[in-house]
């Protein structure tokens, strides 16, 4: 096949297939994620989730999309026409463009570039225009308030989530996802428990940006409705919630990139190995759980009410099954492409737990209010990042001219972060200023 | 323009005239068709950037001309229409009404019916508080407390669909007394479901109480003190949340109230978060009632004696018990007919609506959907 594509354009053969897998499996894995957070959520909340369309609600997504889809496009009279057509554009396009330069596993990236971590966080943050024009364009009270909000929580968080992250480029001493892997892997530990107050901040910057609950102050269902969205139905709406899960799935990325080892294996100390092969336990255990829930799958499809259904299980269960064949059979690949296969699938088990963490919180907290969500931001999480990168400052010194190990240099730093997090908490105590404040 | 000679407009006591705009200000209609209007209130808020600089209750989508139907129906007729008013606490109203009109009839309930009476409506309390529980949460943004509050206010309605046939809009009572007797096991599912819901209340507790975005979310939002709600005639819980110890089952005890122990919970500031622990530990005073009521339920007949066809003597009656929601009150004049001459409810929540201005005033847009949520409103109530 190689003498087919002239050799001139052969290095971006491989990085335009990767985008168009990425173009054609985000939407679905963002509806499996909408599938997910109803699951997750009924589960928390005694009930049982999407039990109709297929098996235990497995086909929902797809009768979600088509549904918007079919649905009347409607533009509202007053709405300015061609901001009301061109804002979700850019929200999609702008969660879409993020992924260029992500690394899921070592082999699948788009673009490994040396401002990786820059790049993704300035491309992400232009999806705001997204939210602020479409809340303009719109022309409704509730619109405007929501897209307001939106910019105001964006510009605060972005802060606060940022300086998380130099706590990180500091250690690693570069922007490019791949190297930042690789320091963890180099360092012998993830970032995320070297630096857990960097981590933190992070985690609820990210929550913020975002808008997820208890920080979806742009959308407040219960306040304005649907906020910036509110106007918005249909296909148009769906783009929306697209560039929504996409981001969410960007910043999953990022915090598994920096702060949990990336594509790397939990335990990449431990390396015991299956009795009579040169196979390690660890390495079979993706496998392992894919046929496991193969497995599963299998068991249930007998059970299902209806014929379809029963179909429909046993091709996930195929599907698994196959899975699994592809993990087994990469154990017995070259060391690259073993690699590849089996990064990708710890960044993906690791972006799913980052955002089954966030729909954990999502159904757990009330909404924070406007102005205590500013000054949670502000007040709290940024004077914290800022100690926090000081203190990773101070470390890497205390590393270089003591030779501390890369964890007992970072202790002193964690626990004066968190002395000075428990005496910000203290003064930040709960007591509404609504009465008294002017607005800001 | 034409909706606002329609409809009726209720004005805090400092109303802002909603027609004159600085120039950072808008108006921004909340409802009548809103997630956390609960139902069709439509707020017309004065907004500053988000900060409420005036507002004005606009009600009567819901108005069904409940009074005026009275009047045209016998009063054991009339009796299920009042299950329409407040519809999350029908037993409650069927109370007020049966006890109203035996009071005007000149007679009483014998004792069986009214320890009844007394089990199903502070079970009915509990729904009722349930009820604003989980839609308060909501409407704060927590997403799953309303589905453990349906979780046992089913329940309740459970019992009430076992004694009666009906779950929401029960007409439970009689005047005079009960249609049916009590049904077999109905003490045992009482008693299960009482002594199950102890930790239950602990478990939402859990999720709300110290939760720091919740208290921030409640504590100093929508103050009202004891002075201004008594001048605004505001009842219930919160009344009491503001510190005022007013409670009709115990100031002028009805039913079988006066024979059981039983709590009044007060708090001092009148902010949110006093009306919602207020209401919390109304519901374990609930549960603290019906325990002891069901423990010695006396026995003999479950209906007073009074006849098929009801004329009242000529005259006026007004009774009033604690429903839920604070004082609900039946006026009711007869003209020695079958027919009330006229019936006249003083609603809580429509009552309660009136100190909404005076707490939303200086609030932010966040804050108007938990004070509306904290004064606990039904519309099909307030409107009648």
């Amino acid at each position: 096949m190689g003498h087919l594509i002239p050799p001139s354009i052969m290095p971006y053969v491989l990085p335009v297939l990767y985008a168009v897998v990425i173009v054609a499996v985000l939407p679905l894995l963002a509806g499996y994620i909408v599938l997910m957070e109803r699951k997750v959520m009924a589960d928390m909340q005694a009930r049982l989730g999407p039990m109709r369309v297929g098996p235990h609600g497995l086909l929902q997504p797809i009768a979600d999309a088509v549904k918007l889809l079919l649905k009347e496009d409607i533009i509202p009279d007053k709405a300015d026409r061609l901001m009301f057509w061109f804002a979700p554009l850019v929200s999609v396009t702008m969660a879409l463009l993020a992924y260029s330069a992500l690394a899921i596993g070592p082999a699948f990236q788009i673009a490994d570039l040396n401002i990786g971590l820059l790049f993704i966080l300035a491309v992400s943050s232009l999806g705001i225009y997204g939210i602020v024009l479409g809340g303009w364009a719109s022309n409704s009270h509730y619109s405007l308030l929501g897209a307001l909000r939106s910019a105001a929580q964006l510009v605060s968080y972005e802060t606060a989530a940022g300086l998380g992250l130099i706590s990180v480029l500091l250690l690693a001493g570069s922007l490019s996802m791949k190297d930042i892997v690789q320091a963890q892997s180099d360092q012998g530990v993830w970032f995320g428990f070297s630096v857990p107050f960097g981590f933190f901040i992070y985690l609820v910057g990210s929550i913020a940006e975002t808008n997820r609950a208890p920080c979806d102050l742009p959308e407040a269902e219960s306040e304005l409705v649907a906020g910036y969205m509110t106007e918005y139905s249909g296909f148009r709406w769906s783009l929306y919630f697209l560039a929504e899960y996409a981001n969410m799935i960007i910043v999953a990325g990022i915090a598994t990139t920096l702060f949990l080892g990336g594509w790397l294996r939990p335990g990449a100390r431990y390396h015991e190995h299956i009795p009579g092969t040169g196979i390690e336990w660890l390495d079979a255990l993706p496998a392992l759980l894919t046929l496991g829930v193969a497995l599963y799958s299998l068991k249930l499809a007998p059970q299902q009410p209806v014929k379809i259904q029963k179909i429909v299980m046993g091709l996930v269960a195929v599907l698994c099954l196959g899975i699994a064949g592809i993990l087994a059979g990469a154990l017995f690949a070259p060391a690259g492409v073993m690699q590849g296969i089996h990064g990708a699938f710890w960044f993906m088990a690791k972006v799913f737990a980052y955002i089954y963490a966030f729909l954990w919180i999502r159904f757990t907290f009330p909404r924070y209010r406007f102005d205590q969500l500013m000054r949670l931001g502000w007040r709290f999480l940024i004077p914290l990042a800022l100690v926090n990168v000081i203190g990773v400052g101070v470390a890497i010194v205390l590393r270089q001219q003591f030779a501390w190990g890369p964890i007992v240099s970072l202790i002193p730093t964690t626990l004066a972060t968190l002395g000075v997090a428990m005496l910000l908490a203290k003064d930040d105590a709960p007591v509404s200023e609504a009465q008294t404040a002017d607005g800001e | 323009m034409n909706d606002e000679r329609t409809t009726k407009t209720i004005s805090g006591m400092d109303s802002v005239d909603t027609t004159v705009l600085g120039a950072d200000e808008i108006i921004l209609n909340m409802g009548p068709q809103h997630p956390s209007t609960h139902g069709v209130l439509r707020v017309k808020l004065k907004l500053d950037g988000e900060r409420v600089a005036g507002s004005e209750c606009i009600i009567g989508y819901l108005h069904r001309g409940v009074e005026k139907i009275a009047e045209h129906r016998s009063y054991q007729q009339f009796a299920p229409y009042v299950d329409r008013m407040d519809y999350v606490a029908a037993v409650s109203n069927g109370l007020g009404y049966c006890e109203a009109v035996e009071k005007l009839l000149g007679t009483e309930a014998p004792p069986r019916a009214r320890v009844v009476r007394t089990i199903l409506t502070e079970l009915q309390r509990i729904a009722s508080h349930l009820l604003w529980l989980g839609t308060h949460a909501l409407d704060i943004g927590a997403l799953t407390p309303v589905f453990y509050c349906f979780r046992e206010r089913e329940e309740i309605l459970k019992i009430f669909e076992k004694y009666c046939g009906a779950r929401l809009t029960t007409h439970a009572f009689r005047i005079g007394g009960l249609q049916y007797e009590t049904y077999d096991g109905f003490e045992e599912d009482t008693k299960r479901f009482c002594n199950d819901f102890a930790h239950k209340i602990d478990e939402y507790e859990t999720l709300l109480t110290e939760n720091r975005i919740w208290v921030g979310r409640t504590k100093g939002v929508g103050i009202l003190n004891a002075a201004d709600a008594i001048a605004l005639g505001v009842t219930g819980p919160v009344l009491r949340a503001s510190g005022v110890k007013w409670d009709l089952r115990k100031a002028q005890p009805y039913a079988a109230y006066d024979q059981y122990e039983f709590d009044i919970p007060t708090r001092e500031t009148g902010d949110t978060y006093d009306r919602y622990v207020v209401r919390m530990e109304e519901m374990r005073q609930s549960r603290r009632i019906c325990l002891q009521a069901v423990e010695n339920i006396p026995t003999g007949p479950i209906m007073a004696r009074i006849g098929k066809v009801l004329k009242p003597p000529p005259g006026e009656v007004y009774h009033s018990i604690e429903a839920p929601k604070g004082e609900l009150g039946y006026y009711i004049v007869s003209d020695g007919t079958t027919q009330p001459y006229r019936v006249r409810v003083r609603p809580p929540s429509f009552i309660n609506l009136q100190a909404f201005d005076k707490m939303a005033k200086g609030s932010l847009i966040a804050d108007v959907v938990a004070i509306i949520g904290t004064i606990d409103i039904v519309l099909g109530e307030v409107d009648r």
